[in-house]
């Protein structure tokens, strides 16, 4: 066995090799990680790659405006006064000189009119807000409608689920504070809420307002809990968010070279951070140009709370929108049960179906998986085309949230379209039943259209819209074979089984094991996937480019001939060569 | 004192007198009357030009206005016993003027809601329309501009009646009109009216007659001056600056939820868009490598 020795040293005589003197950010980075030891784990996940696409960048919306909140909220602090104690205002906004209000609404005067950026701040903070639920939704609608949700990320799921709660509670704390009309007239009704569950209700409001409403404890309270409580916990979930984020991998779009045990794309350092970091400045951005542009929650024309006023157009923020709107539709249901009077008409909709909602949405993945039995991992996505029947689930679901919505603004709606309030809402006691199974009949056959119609490029080609006329005189358009980029991309999803149920009893005649919603599993399975198009084999496509290729022989006399329907595929070059011809 | 009890007794001495019951009579008449003139209000002194007015007035009540509420303005019911135009006996000049002046009447059609249209008549007739439909019962009078204007007020005292009167509107107007009197819906496609662009006499006007579905604000309920008020900081939020920017359209948290969507979240996606589609290049642009 010989050894190549020529490339080993073989004296040791001259200079000794030295390393370069080290830069002076080498110096700094050196110092750090002796100390640290941050280096190893650096190296590793500074060149985590991310895979691009405009839909991954929808979770980072939240994110970023999460940051814009914690920074203005904090400027807010400086000045906000979480207190009832009645002062009179003698602030600089003229109108309200002299009005007895409470410390809590003179020091959000004092913010919007007396402190420097204080209303800029304070716009920002509330837009930031809206966009912090909002981004949190459309991610949602993303995650979900791309599969994103599947083994092994349903407990990030859960987790996001529980971030667009706590982010909805700390939205309502948040717009309460300021204790204005608008806000007291909101915590007024958050007061009746609780009191229409049955038993506790009562209690449960006295311990939170300290006593009946509204007592001097609300607003400290609620200060506490938007301040501390619940961004503690929105922080703490974030970062679980996260962890489990990098610890899965970012989930990719199918495609070729792109598998289940790989993740292409770009390293963090240096596309990814530049990409992320310049978008925390756009959002911010956009937060600071709504906030200077933009009027949100004029407090000063709400002026204070006082339960004997109350305003036209008093909705709660958008988040809050549909349980007010189904509020609305509802009929005014009560039963009386010794003296004891129990609001169907506010407990159903304002305390039932929320809970059921977030019930469902926090047991979709679980849902899913129960009934398809894929227990295995996911980390290519699904077009939503390609799973009909959860696509169609999420817009039956996005119907009645948006009717739901839709009530909330009845008012609004009635003035600006010059329609009948009481008609509007019969309409959406209505439609909020039938809208959403219209929209899950009509989606899913949309997503199976569309699969066939993938089925079809993929075994007919494209349409090159190019008219060919035969001798005969006959017309047709020319189909041309998609590019093997994109029919890998096409086929690259699994075959889908329907899930049965096994018989009732054995080979030998006794009761098999058997779950108890074996047959209800059975039956979703066939409505999950009986339907669907399954994706081309590869002897059906073999066979198809078979055909087509016999077809091509008949017309090879067309081919090299101007417009033979290569001039947009790369088949050949076609430099020079004119469509029309040359005449 | 000792003088005027001397006098006092002077005249006592008359007060059996067989005449002295019609003197004291004649007295109390001529005192009533005078001191009614003197303070009755303006219209009273011109009763000739009155007649011609309400003359004039109910002309172009025959022509225009009779057909709903009667010849006589008592009223027109409809074959299911409702009213079809209700009776003007004892509504007032001032609910006439408010209806003529701003659009509402001659209407085009009952209906739930009074639409506002272009002003069909001039000043003038919608003057006489009122002296004739006044001329029906006693009902309010068209308000005087001192009623309602805060001329003469120093400035400290303007800043209170706007305080005042602040406080008197978001107790009894946002419920329908809104906070920042815009408008609200009411029942079955009714609306209260967007009230930024009354003009104050139609704003007092409406608050003592209560058109529609409003309350009526008698000056038993609200004062005059408290009526000022109201039209005082009514007039403070058409003209005070939007403090916090474009005030879309001051309706609420409705379309500041809209704008949170379509503008923060539209331009935010778009730029997830941008931001994704602009990315390194992975592979040399095939011109250039072919160059190389």
């Amino acid at each position: 066995m010989s050894v190549d020795t020529s490339k080993v040293a073989d004296t040791n005589a001259g200079t000794a090799a030295t390393p370069k003197k080290p830069g002076k950010a080498g110096v700094v980075a050196n110092w750090a990680d002796e100390r640290l030891g941050l280096g190893t784990l650096m190296k590793k996940n500074l060149r985590k790659v991310f895979p691009d696409h405009w839909s991954f960048m929808l979770g980072e919306i939240a994110l970023w405006s999460f940051v814009v909140l914690l920074l203005s909220g904090v400027f807010l602090t400086l000045w906000y006064t979480p207190s009832m104690g009645e002062v009179e205002y003698q602030g600089s906004y003229n109108p309200l000189r002299g009005v007895e209000m409470s410390e809590a609404m003179a020091s959000t005067l004092r913010l919007s009119f007396d402190v420097r950026g204080g209303l800029l701040m304070r716009q920002m903070h509330h837009w930031a807000a809206m966009l912090f639920i909002a981004s949190m939704m459309i991610h949602l609608l993303r995650v979900y409608f791309t599969g994103a949700f599947r083994k092994p990320r349903e407990l990030n799921w859960v987790i996001g689920s529980l971030l667009l709660l706590l982010g909805t509670l700390e939205g309502f704390t948040g717009y309460s504070l300021p204790d204005d009309l608008l806000s007291g007239t909101g915590i007024r009704a958050a007061d009746g809420f609780m009191k229409s569950m049955p038993v506790v209700g009562t209690y449960m409001s006295f311990f939170l307002f300290g006593g009946e409403f509204p007592g001097e404890a609300i607003i400290p309270r609620l200060y506490t809990v938007h301040v501390l409580l619940i961004p503690g916990i929105l922080l703490a979930l974030i970062a679980a968010h996260m962890l489990l984020l990098v610890y899965h991998k970012h989930t990719q779009w199918p495609g070729p070279g792109r598998t289940e045990e790989n993740v292409v794309g770009f390293p963090m350092l240096p596309v990814y951070a530049a990409k992320a970091g310049g978008f925390f400045f756009i959002v911010f951005g956009v937060s600071a140009l709504m906030g200077g542009l933009l009027s949100i929650n004029p407090v000063w024309k709400f002026g204070p709370y006082d339960p004997t006023k109350v305003t036209a157009g008093s909705q709660p923020d958008w988040y809050m929108g549909w349980p007010d709107g189904l509020l609305r539709i509802m009929p005014g249901w009560e039963s009386h049960f010794w003296g004891v009077t129990l609001s169907w008409n506010v407990f159903i909709p304002i305390i039932v179906m929320p809970g059921l909602m977030f019930t469902i949405l926090l047991m979709l993945p679980f849902i899913e998986s129960w009934v398809t039995g894929d227990k295995r991992d996911h980390h290519l996505l699904q077009r939503p085309r390609n799973a009909p029947t959860r696509t169609a689930v999420m817009v039956a679901l996005m119907t009645f949230y948006g009717l739901a919505w839709i009530a909330g603004g009845n008012d609004i709606i009635a003035i600006k379209l010059h329609l009948s309030i009481n008609q509007i809402t019969y309409f959406i006691r209505a439609a909020i039943f039938v809208g959403p199974v219209i929209a899950f009949l009509i989606t899913r056959r949309w997503c199976i259209s569309l699969q066939r119609h993938d089925e079809q490029k993929l075994l007919h080609g494209y349409e090159t819209g190019i008219i060919m006329r035969s001798a005969e005189g006959g017309y047709s358009e020319r189909h041309l074979p998609v590019n093997e980029a994109e029919a890998y991309t096409l086929t690259a999803r699994e075959r889908e089984e329907v899930w049965t149920p096994g018989d009732r009893t054995d080979a030998n005649g006794v009761p098999a094991k058997r779950g108890r919603l074996d047959g209800l599993r059975g039956k979703l399975s066939t409505l999950m996937y009986a339907d669907n198009v399954q994706p081309v084999t590869k002897e059906e496509l073999e066979a198809a480019h078979h055909h087509a290729d016999h077809e091509h022989e008949l017309q090879a006399s067309l081919e090299g001939q101007p417009a033979d329907g290569h001039q947009f595929n790369g088949h050949h070059a076609v430099d020079g060569e004119d469509l029309r011809g040359d005449h | 004192m000792r003088l005027l009890n001397r006098t006092a007794g002077r005249i006592s001495r008359h007060r059996r007198g067989r005449l002295a019951g019609v003197v004291m009579l004649m007295v109390g008449l001529v005192l009533t009357g005078g001191l009614y003139t003197v303070f009755a209000p303006a219209q009273a002194d011109s009763s000739e030009s009155d007649a011609a007015l309400v003359a004039e007035g109910r002309e172009l009540f025959l022509v225009s206005c009779s057909f709903c509420h009667g010849k006589n303005g008592e009223g027109v019911l409809t074959e299911g016993g409702t009213q079809y135009g209700p009776s003007l006996a004892g509504v007032g000049a001032a609910s006439a003027d408010f209806q003529l002046g701003t659009g509402r009447m001659p209407l085009t059609r009952p209906g739930q809601q009074v639409a506002v249209k272009p002003v069909v008549f001039d000043d003038d007739e919608i003057e006489a329309l009122s002296a004739y439909v006044a001329s029906l019962g006693p009902g309010p009078a068209v308000p005087d501009e001192k009623d309602y204007s805060l001329e003469g007020l120093s400035a400290a005292e303007r800043e209170e009646a706007v305080t005042r009167g602040s406080q008197i509107f978001l107790t009894n107007c946002t419920a329908c009109h809104n906070f920042s009197g815009n408008g609200g819906a009411m029942p079955r496609g009714g609306a209260a009216p967007n009230i930024l662009g009354t003009t104050p006499e139609h704003i007092y006007e409406a608050m003592l007659t209560g058109p529609g579905n409003m309350d009526t604000f008698s000056n038993g309920n609200l004062s005059p001056e408290e009526k000022r008020d109201v039209i005082a900081y009514v007039s403070q939020l058409r003209e005070q600056p939007e403090y916090g920017g474009f005030g879309l359209g001051g309706l609420g948290p409705v379309s500041e939820g809209m704008f949170a969507w379509l503008v923060g979240i539209g331009g935010l996606v778009g730029f997830a868009v941008w931001i994704a589609a602009h990315t390194t290049r992975s592979t040399k642009q095939p011109s250039k490598g072919a160059d190389a």
